[in-house]
């Protein structure tokens, strides 16, 4: 059977997300083919209307827009990005990010919320980028999300599973694709977000800082591959450190 | 020359008191600079201070400070490596293009280094809006989408309602709309907002109050404070951004590189969503005064001070002038900074092709580099040119 998994009415057999920014638009269609992704993601405040290249003309056709919301700061801008992403024909899917620290560009897990509602009740294919906060994604799956997205480590900083224990916990308890995005660094990160049941991975800076930016992208892609495959067959039983015990702590038990 | 009455300390107004139409906020950042600034001893910095800053991942204001000093110098080759791996991880390899559009050079002060100061006998005038328009569409056929407004500091031979009505109408052309023009109240900077602008540049020229009295003689612009905290006001009035600068080589460059930075970090500190812009301008030669030149900062210390703002603060833009050479311009966007300059003219109307800008420039530009060449020199040094970056909501 094949492998599959779903964002709302949409099926997809890839599970490597690929970013848009941060690299040379000239390399975007190799590392689309490379990474063999169905979805690419765009900021919408990059997508240019002048005379010059636009980013829009390098993604491949067929690909899956996955516009987001960048330069959002709450709710409400965000609302208005994604209905404008819309507009220019984008498509309905729509990741949700509302940033407001210029810093850390840590996303505000309320007013994510608060937009998820708004745009799942006009149609939108609402993926919303978060803080890996149980709460918070029980309120986005209860606001008509069609996935969570997690963060890893904070966005660009190539630090891997840094929230792991907790992306764990959204993976047991949400009933949705959990998608690791932001933070991973190198592909074996990747491949762990996927043997702990992680439906997609998002990528974006590492493989646009990497030297060969569509080799990187083809390395993304065996790690998820490879870490969707361990899954589906089941991590072995590992045991804890040191052998097991001499005198068994349930040798009492008699009758 | 007509005589200058401020060429008397005891004919100028006080520079550290507000005039009467001028807003003040509750803000303590200028009294947290200022103390910063001046118990900052670079004398004090070693070697081992600059490379234990340098094995940081998020850097204080005292690895900042070590950064800046002259322990530093010999290991600029480390801190540029440094540099270089914090701009890609936030900015991967984009550089975002602008142009700076000079709509008026009309000014009210009295700044000793500055070619636009009213003293100065120059070609003074305003576009009307008719001229800005094909200003702006000259600008807009190039490819840029994002300008920098630029007009003379002053409020009677640009007011407001006139900045405003340009913004408004730069928006039919451009996505991005920035203004470097005089500190206003937050009233103001909302109105502006309102027309179009998101993001505003004041440059502090130097953080050091008594050396700023000594040169801004005369006019709004001598108030320190005031001007100090104009990106408070503009972040109050609806602003995105805010871009900070001393102009380096007026003062002990070390202190001002320290404050400006410092200024930036607290302010984004207070309002977290505001994006922080830093400029890195030298004194350039500008037109009837010879003893005006960059001698005290070298390109060593300059990328030096550069690399320092990127590494204190990694999420920052970075502007790089004209003022500088095309050589180091190239090499310092593919290192630290994220945004440069193109198809510049720093006179009033200057961007139609064939015609003669109708009023004289602020100061003679050193790379006078078009769109397209700096489009091309970009994708030469394995970066991406971005011609925008932002959404209006």
């Amino acid at each position: 059977m094949k492998d599959t998994w779903k964002l709302g009415d949409y099926e997809f057999t890839s599970r490597f997300i690929l970013g848009s920014g941060k690299y040379s638009l000239d390399l975007i269609k190799a590392a689309v083919e490379n990474a063999g992704a169905q979805i690419i993601t765009l900021a919408l405040r990059r997508a240019a209307t002048g005379n010059v290249a636009n980013i829009l003309d390098y993604i491949p056709k067929g690909v899956t827009l996955l516009p987001n919301t960048s330069g959002a700061r709450n709710a409400d801008e965000a609302v208005r990005i994604a209905r404008l992403a819309r507009e220019v024909g984008c498509g309905d899917f729509i990741k949700i990010e509302c940033i407001r620290d210029s810093k850390y560009l840590l996303p505000d897990n309320y007013e994510t919320a608060k937009a998820t509602e708004i745009l799942a009740k006009e149609g939108f294919v609402v993926m919303p980028y978060m803080y890996p906060d149980l709460n918070a994604a029980r309120d986005m799956a209860n606001a008509g999300a069609a996935c969570i997205m997690p963060l890893g480590a904070p966005i660009g900083t190539n630090k891997g599973l840094a929230t792991k224990e907790f992306i764990k916990i959204l993976i047991d308890e949400i009933d949705l694709p959990v998608i690791v995005d932001a933070g991973i660094g190198k592909p074996s990160q990747a491949c762990e977000a996927m043997e702990m049941g992680a439906a997609a991975v998002m990528a974006n800076t590492a493989i646009a800082t990497a030297g060969d930016v569509p080799a990187m992208a083809e390395a993304f892609k065996h790690a998820i591959t490879a870490g969707r495959a361990a899954y589906l067959a089941g991590t072995g039983r590992v045991l804890e450190t040191g052998a097991a015990a001499s005198s068994p702590l349930t040798g009492f038990l008699a009758d | 020359m007509e005589k200058i009455k401020e060429l008397d300390p005891k004919n100028r107004i006080d520079h550290m008191t507000y005039l009467p139409d001028m807003e003040v906020i509750d803000s303590d950042l200028d009294k947290r600079v200022v103390k910063a600034m001046n118990e900052y001893d670079y004398t004090l910095f070693t070697e081992n201070d600059v490379l234990a800053a340098l094995e940081k991942d998020v850097l204080s204001p005292r690895d900042f400070q070590a950064l800046l000093s002259p322990a530093a110098e010999p290991l600029l080759e480390q801190i540029a490596r440094r540099a270089q791996r914090e701009t890609r991880k936030h900015f991967g390899n984009s550089v975002m293009m602008f142009t700076p559009v000079y709509i008026a050079n009309y000014c009210e002060n009295l700044c000793v280094y500055c070619g636009f100061n009213r003293h100065n006998k120059i070609r003074r005038a305003k576009l009307d809006f008719d001229e800005m328009e094909r200003e702006f569409e000259a600008i807009a056929k190039t490819g840029l989408q994002e300008v920098l407004i630029l007009t003379g500091e002053s409020r009677k031979g640009s007011d407001v309602r006139y900045i405003g009505e340009a913004c408004g109408l730069a928006r039919k052309y451009f996505k991005v709309i920035g203004l470097e023009v005089y500190p206003m109240n937050s009233d103001e900077y909302k109105y502006l907002h309102e027309c179009g602008a998101d993001y505003v540049t004041v440059f502090q020229e130097t953080y050091n109050s008594d050396k700023y009295e000594t040169l801004h003689l005369a006019g709004h612009k001598r108030i320190w404070p005031y001007r100090f905290n104009a990106q408070e006001r503009a972040v109050l009035g609806g602003m995105r951004g805010v871009g900070f600068a001393a102009l380096l080589g007026l003062d002990d460059f070390r202190k001002d590189g320290f404050a400006t930075g410092y200024h930036a970090y607290l302010l984004q500190q207070k309002y977290p969503h505001a994006e922080i812009a830093i400029s890195c301008p030298r004194l350039r030669p500008i037109i009837n005064n010879d003893k005006i030149n960059p001698k005290d900062v070298h390109e060593r210390q300059l990328l030096q001070v550069i690399c320092a703002y990127r590494l204190f603060l990694p999420f920052a833009s970075i502007t790089i002038s004209t003022r500088e050479s095309n050589v180091f311009r190239k090499h310092v966007i593919s290192i630290a900074a994220t945004k440069i300059s193109a198809g510049v003219s720093t006179g009033i109307g200057g961007h139609i092709e064939g015609e003669e800008a109708k009023g004289d420039a602020q100061f003679k530009i050193n790379d006078g580099a078009s769109v397209d060449d700096v489009y091309r020199e970009i994708e030469e040094m394995g970066m991406q040119p971005v011609m925008s970056d932002y959404i209006y909501v």
